[in-house]
């Protein structure tokens, strides 16, 4: 029982992540641009929440548990919005190729945040790696009242702020006249500007605004998942990745995406509890270090499988917006 | 719309027109292809921006930057290709960019278009996506899309082009519909029997022109062909008898459908002789393009055959087979498309390069031959007074008329023994024209089956032999063209046929 827990513990952190990651692309991708800069633009949420909490936490005598979470969401959001900034930018009035763009974003956003993680490491001193308990702690406090259920004590407010954004995201897309304006950019970017739409302001708004939350997952990732510290080891670049598969598998529905990223995390936990699991039933394995790499690859496999069921369906409502990629010019015919 | 002037670089597409559009009418606005119908009606709906002259809307002077802009006047324009997002409710796509107070109420917005389906006798439902609908029902979305925007001028450009008779019909009646509520209805055609079974009043325009504007009751259609096509002009392009003209290639029962299920040809029959220039006149867009590509082997066929009757005999059915097939059979095409840049060259490589598209083949094991398309792009460059900084020079930096040259000259430097142009002479100046006629004169002498789609009537009349007139993917007559008349082909092009018009 302690497994299954502790399986769906995990997963809920992991798929937090990349929940947040996958929002943020959603929108972008509804509004016709395709960002491959995601896991950039989470390294940079990441460690702009993490420079600004190191610079209030470890000069303040007493740091206050608000004030950090203020700093670092403050400087999280700027960072990943400037990040958003140079994309829209380059894609939108500079018309610049979106893949090209994307996957340099994320080769400068993962260098950036590993240079600056390295140093906060160096700056820190000691044991060379930085620790940042408060505001760590302030990030990871449990919702009162839920302090003895469960899998619920373990999880932090930020996962039931993922949660929330998915639901507005979900009303913003389906329900509101903004998020229809929205969809015809991304659709059909000629049609939204002879219909009166500004498509040039709606994609900029619609790739800052999905930057911002994307960063927030890498922002999760520092304070929480990995607790206050920094680790240059590239994994939280492989989480990127993860959120452009869920958009994919989640066929651009934040909703989807909440089941989808909880079920990431249970794929790529699994193989940690996986013979633990088989244990209860009586049967035993011994998992070696290649045979759990196998079950990390598991994710990608599924994502795969959906783009294969989804492509046989033709469901048109599952397919990606039709100008997904396409800058769009007005004067151009 | 008084004295507007609007240029397209050195090209005025309207120059100096005047216009009334009135209220409670139906305004036919006919023109051959590029004769400025739909420039003139884009300035009126916001596309673009006049160069010189007023425009008023019930005596007040307006001027109408934006789509948007156009929309607060109360001016509409339905376009030939539908603004609509495919995966959006008909409801959806209406109200896209409005902005109306209060929250998002779709069943509101579906309420009131069945309000003006009902008040006009559409046939709307707007809960139905537009990936699931039919043509005549999008452009039935777009012009509910247009009222729901309380339009009073209502343009519709070419609406006939896509729909069945029977489509047509209903479309008419809810024009007439309109016309009863008071609105202004423009409708830009250049079917005669559609002006004359729903306009009120007509304005031709020619060459930017505004030729005259006459009432319907008053007018017959010759009149009005005679307005569109003008008097011929003499260009003295030099046509030397065809020697000896045998059947090169023998079309029967040609038949086209597109992806949307539209028939692109319809049983298109004729036979294309060698040492002969075939003329093919008709409407933009009414099967030329297909014709040319089904020959070519890049247009999926229905139905019919395509026969090549080479010169020392024997025959060889073309259908089915890809460009590859076709040179690998022996039959040396060459096709010289409309769209120079994306079907003909590639814009980004030197002279020597896309001379290397043609013979990529050849040469000694993996590697390209490089020496002969060199030596092939430095005649041309000479023969063709190509004016290049170099054979590596990109392709795309050139003028049109030098781009042409290169193709052309491709074309022609493998010794085809049949030669399709379209458009050879689109965008070019006189004096590039004029070498572009003589090249093709050049190997119709040689004994080449030349097929030559053209837009000018008078190129035509004076360049071809024969000329192969489409209406709607029908051929509606094949006239010769030393004897035909500006005025006959027209009529042809139109789809009115007179007894003993055809000259076969």
């Amino acid at each position: 029982m302690q497994q299954i827990i502790s399986l769906l513990q995990s997963s809920i952190w992991f798929g937090t992540v990349i929940l947040y990651g996958a929002m943020g692309e959603i929108l972008t991708e509804k509004g016709g641009n395709l960002n491959l800069g995601v896991p950039g633009i989470m390294s940079l949420g990441a460690i702009g929440g993490l420079i600004g909490s190191f610079f209030y936490e470890t000069r303040v005598e007493e740091p206050s548990a608000a004030i950090c979470l203020l700093v670092t969401l403050l400087c999280a959001l700027g960072l990943s919005l400037f990040g958003g900034l140079i994309y829209s930018f380059l894609t939108i009035t500079l018309r610049a190729n979106q893949n090209v763009t994307g996957l340099t974003l994320t080769i400068f956003g993962c260098g950036i945040a590993n240079f600056y993680g390295s140093s906060l490491n160096t700056l820190a001193g000691g044991v060379g790696q930085i620790s940042l308990p408060v505001t760590s702690a302030a990030f990871r406090a449990v919702l009162p009242g839920l302090k003895n259920t469960p899998i619920l004590n373990t999880l932090g407010w930020l996962v039931y702020l993922s949660i929330a954004i998915a639901v507005i995201l979900w009303y913003f897309l389906s329900r509101t006249r903004t998020g229809l304006n929205l969809r015809a950019v991304g659709e059909n970017a000629a049609t939204a500007d002879a219909a009166g739409i500004n498509v040039t302001r709606y994609k900029y708004l619609a790739i800052c605004v999905g930057c911002a939350i994307s960063g927030l997952g890498g922002l999760y990732y520092t304070m929480d998942y990995i607790k206050g510290t920094w680790t240059s080891g590239g994994s939280l670049e492989a989480l990127g990745w993860l959120s452009v598969a869920l958009v994919i598998f989640a066929r651009w529905k934040p909703i989807h995406a909440i089941w989808g990223s909880y079920l990431f995390g249970v794929l790529n936990w699994l193989y940690f509890y996986f013979a633990d699991l088989l244990g209860l039933v009586g049967i035993s394995v011994t998992m070696t270090r290649s045979s759990q790499e196998i079950f990390k690859m598991l994710p990608y496999v599924v994502t795969i499988l959906v783009l294969i069921f989804v492509s046989f369906r033709r469901k048109r409502e599952d397919q990606p917006p039709a100008g997904l990629g396409l800058p769009y010019f007005r004067e151009e015919r | 719309m008084q004295g507007i002037t609007k240029r397209f670089g050195q090209v005025i597409a309207n120059d100096n027109v005047s216009l009334e559009i009135r209220r409670g009418e139906i305004l036919a606005l006919l023109g051959e292809n590029g004769s400025g119908k739909t420039t003139l009606m884009n300035m009126l709906s916001g596309i673009y921006a006049p160069d010189g002259g007023q425009i008023f809307i019930d005596g007040n002077e307006v001027t109408i930057r934006s789509p948007r802009e156009a929309f607060d006047l109360g001016i509409g324009m339905i376009h030939q290709h539908f603004k609509l997002v495919d995966v959006l409710t008909a409801a959806e796509n209406i109200i896209l960019g409005l902005k109306e107070p209060g929250r998002l109420n779709l069943d509101a917005v579906a309420k009131r278009v069945r309000e003006i389906c009902e008040a006009y006798g559409f046939d709307v439902d707007p809960q139905q996506k537009i990936y699931n609908m039919s043509v005549s029902q999008k452009q039935t979305v777009e012009i509910v899309k247009v009222l729901y925007r309380g339009v009073d001028i209502l343009i519709l450009d070419e609406p006939t082009a896509v729909l069945t008779p029977q489509e047509t019909d209903r479309l008419f009646a809810v024009l007439r519909n309109m016309k009863k509520d008071g609105k202004a209805v423009v409708i830009i055609t250049h079917k005669l029997p559609e002006v004359m079974a729903v306009s009120d009043r007509v304005a031709v325009l020619r060459k930017g022109h505004n030729i005259g504007c006459v009432k319907t009751s008053e007018t017959t259609q010759q009149e009005l062909v005679n307005m569109m096509v003008g008097h011929a002009t003499t260009l003295d392009i030099s046509r030397a008898q065809p020697k000896n003209p045998q059947p090169r290639i023998t079309v029967t029962d040609l038949t086209c459908v597109d992806k949307d299920g539209v028939k692109r040809l319809d049983k298109v029959s004729f036979v294309a002789n060698s040492g002969e220039i075939l003329g093919i006149a008709g409407i933009a867009g009414s099967g030329q393009r297909e014709l040319l590509e089904s020959i070519a082997g890049l247009c999926p066929v229905q139905s019919g055959s395509i026969v090549y009757t080479p010169e020392e005999g024997g025959e060889q059915n073309l259908l089915g087979m890809d460009p590859l097939a076709i040179k690998n059979a022996g039959i040396a095409m060459a096709f010289v498309p409309e769209d120079r840049l994306g079907m003909g060259l590639v814009g980004s490589m030197g002279m020597t390069g896309n001379m290397m598209l043609r013979s990529w083949r050849e040469g000694k094991g993996p590697f390209v031959d490089r020496k002969h398309p060199q030596e092939l792009a430095k005649q041309l460059w000479k023969l063709l007074e190509i004016a290049t900084p170099g054979t590596e020079y990109p392709v795309r930096r050139l003028s049109g008329g030098n781009v042409q040259k290169i193709l052309v000259g491709r074309e022609i430097a493998s010794s085809p023994s049949v030669l399709m142009m379209a458009y050879a002479v689109r965008g070019l100046d006189i004096n590039t024209s004029y070498v572009i006629y003589d090249l093709l004169n050049e190997q119709k002498d040689k004994g080449v089956a030349v097929i030559y789609v053209g837009e000018d009537l008078d190129v035509l009349l004076e360049l071809c032999d024969r000329i192969l007139v489409l209406c709607g993917g029908q051929v509606s007559g094949i006239v010769d063209a030393r004897t035909a008349t500006r005025e006959q082909v027209g009529l042809l092009m139109t789809q009115i046929r007179k007894e003993g018009e055809q000259h076969e």
